[in-house]
């Protein structure tokens, strides 16, 4: 024991390996960790709010304070957000909204995921004239605000008898996730290797086959991408649900706000912040569930591969 | 006659498969994109009221626009806001993802809590927003309640604030977006550059503004036309957060277009008040398709 001392004064001459370990606390941090901290409660001031009210019932709300925590958790004002409040005309709660966002989400995120694919896929595969004309003119296009189009496709859907059903907001939000889309895939397709098409023709395969057998199960990863992008851009559309949905067929975003800014007699605030939390949890739930994916797909029409 | 045919034969028969996939591409860009636009550009140009049957009368429904105080209520809100969203977005946005890009600890979860507003939509953003901005029971009835006699923060009822408190909420649900922009353009920095400006002594804040900011400019005009094409959309927010007041205080003009078109039976003026926003549009977009599109022509 006594022999080791030297030795541990002798280890302290050696010149460590590496940079000089920095202290934690200095000034330099200490900007930056109070900068990105005041930031975030500025971000998340928003979401506690939100729930800690959507627990407190209503006297408490009246005579408390917005930063408390309720008193006890209760489910009241949830259960009725989600049966009873009354959205605009009838008094059911959010669920049919609910529905009605699950039966528009579901099939316009296939349908336009599918098209764009195969948009992609004949861009980069089977380029044929004009092709990359129109392809430019679609990703213009995506910039024009949708106003322009409104009351056009109004009339469109009038004519092929659709207009105010389901079907009209579907038919909508596949055009419009086209642009996005499409460049997305086309991106990706590009990147992998033509050798692989070019195989795939010499042995005789068509168009229809090599994008099955051989494109489609190459893009699990980018159809995840598309996936997130659309079922939360269709599930937080407003504009069109209003426009083309028709009151039965409301999404849950429409109902929400008839919620709030068309209630009659005294607001239950607690109703309100239950109801917004309930129309937000699923794309809360997508964003983190696919964490670094969701940045992907939102920027991905952003950040041109 | 035999290369007429040959053209024709490659014009209309080859790749027909292609043709018919690309089919609702080009049915998407032909009847919506050019034709609707089309439409609604004619059809700003008549008197049409309840049903768009109007005869042709120039720039009257224009005039008429220009006239309202309304749509100049509409115009300047849309400007003001548009210039302080973009700076406010851009500028917070760049100094998060500096402050990001310093190798900290907990970057993914900060990432992750800058992020998560823009998963929501704007209606629940201004919702939200309303709540906390709430006079009698929001922030400022706490803290008045709290002893705070004169804590102020009624910008929600103020014509005069009613903007900020636009920004605010548009500010939360955007800047993290714009934050992971700027992330990944930093992150795409060459580390040798900051190696010779690091041996050059030149300081670090120089560094940024002189040199990785302009190397940043593919990232930077992408975020400027992203933002400027969602600030002329802006409508879930208004409607969610003021629904256009106090008074007309709030208005955009996207919300005029939909007014005009759907309850105000005046198809005509909702149609030139869209025109004047595709306009807009155009003008945000002719720099940058240039810049991406044209002068030396360095994509390909």
């Amino acid at each position: 024991m006594a022999g080791s001392a030297p030795e541990t004064g002798a280890s302290t001459a050696v010149e460590p390996r590496g940079p000089r370990p920095k202290p934690f606390f200095t000034p330099r941090k200490i900007i930056i960790y109070s900068v990105l901290v005041l930031f975030s409660f500025y971000f998340l001031f928003p979401l506690y709010v939100m729930i800690a009210t959507s627990f407190k019932t209503m006297p408490e709300i009246r005579f408390g304070n917005i930063f408390a925590l309720p008193q006890q958790i209760n489910f009241d004002a949830w259960v009725r957000a989600w049966t009873s409040v009354c959205t605009g005309l009838t008094c059911e709660g959010l669920s049919p909204g609910f529905w009605n966002s699950v039966k528009i989400t579901i099939p316009s995120t296939i349908v336009s995921i599918f098209i764009a694919a195969v948009n992609g896929y004949a861009l980069v595969n089977w380029r044929f004239k004009g092709s990359e004309i129109f392809f430019a003119i679609l990703i213009f296009g995506s910039f024009i605000p949708y106003q322009v189009f409104l009351y056009p496709l109004v009339m469109i859907t009038r004519e092929l008898r659709i207009f105010g059903t389901l079907q009209a907001v579907i038919l909508v939000h596949t055009i419009f996730g086209m642009p996005i889309l499409t460049l997305l895939f086309r991106n990706y397709f590009a990147s992998l290797p033509q050798e692989l098409f070019k195989a795939a023709r010499v042995d005789g395969a068509g168009f229809w086959r090599i994008f099955f057998e051989i494109m489609l199960p190459m893009s699990l990863p980018i159809f995840v991408v598309a996936l997130i992008l659309q079922v939360t851009g269709i599930w937080n559309d407003f504009l069109f649900g209003v426009v083309f949905a028709g009151t039965q067929n409301y999404p849950m975003t429409v109902q929400l706000n008839n919620i709030v800014n068309s209630a009659q007699g005294s607001p239950e605030y607690n109703v309100n912040m239950a109801a917004t939390v309930l129309t937000g949890l699923v794309p809360l739930i997508i964003y983190f569930v696919s964490g670094k994916l969701f940045v992907r797909g939102v920027a991905a029409g952003a950040v041109k591969g | 006659m035999a290369g007429q045919r040959g053209f024709l034969r490659k014009t209309f028969l080859h790749n027909i498969p292609a043709k018919i996939a690309a089919l609702p591409m080009v049915a998407t860009v032909l009847v919506v994109f050019v034709g609707c636009t089309l439409w609604t550009v004619y059809y700003s140009f008549t008197n049409s009221r309840l049903l768009p049957t109007g005869k042709f009368i120039g720039f009257e429904q224009y005039e008429r626009l220009f006239a309202t105080s309304r749509w100049n209520i509409s115009v300047t809100n849309l400007i003001s806001y548009g210039a302080m969203s973009l700076v406010l977005t851009l500028t917070l946005g760049f100094l998060l993802a500096v402050l990001m890009d310093q190798k900290i600890r907990f970057e993914s979860a900060f990432r992750t809590i800058m992020l998560y507003p823009f998963a929501l939509s704007f209606i629940v953003t201004g919702l939200v927003w309303q709540w906390i901005m709430n006079p009698t029971l929001g922030l400022q009835g706490t803290l008045r309640n709290l002893g705070w006699e004169g804590f102020t923060f009624d910008w929600i009822a103020n014509p005069r604030m009613v903007l900020f408190a636009l920004l605010i909420a548009g500010l939360w649900q955007g800047v993290g977006f714009c934050m992971v922009l700027m992330l990944a353009g930093l992150r795409g920095v060459d580390d040798e550059i900051w190696k010779a400006a690091r041996i050059d002594g030149i300081p670090t804040w120089r560094t940024y503004v002189s040199i990785v900011l302009p190397m940043m400019r593919g990232v930077l005009v992408t975020a400027v036309v992203l933002i400027g094409s969602g600030i002329v959309r802006l409508y879930d927010l208004v409607v969610a957060l003021t629904n256009g007041g106090p008074g007309i205080s709030s208005e955009v003009p996207a919300k005029y277009v939909y007014n005009y078109m759907f309850s105000g039976g005046n198809i005509g003026q909702g149609l030139a008040a869209a025109t004047m926003m595709l306009l807009t549009v155009i003008i945000i977009m002719v720099p940058w398709a240039y810049l991406e599109f044209g002068g030396k022509g360095r994509r390909s």
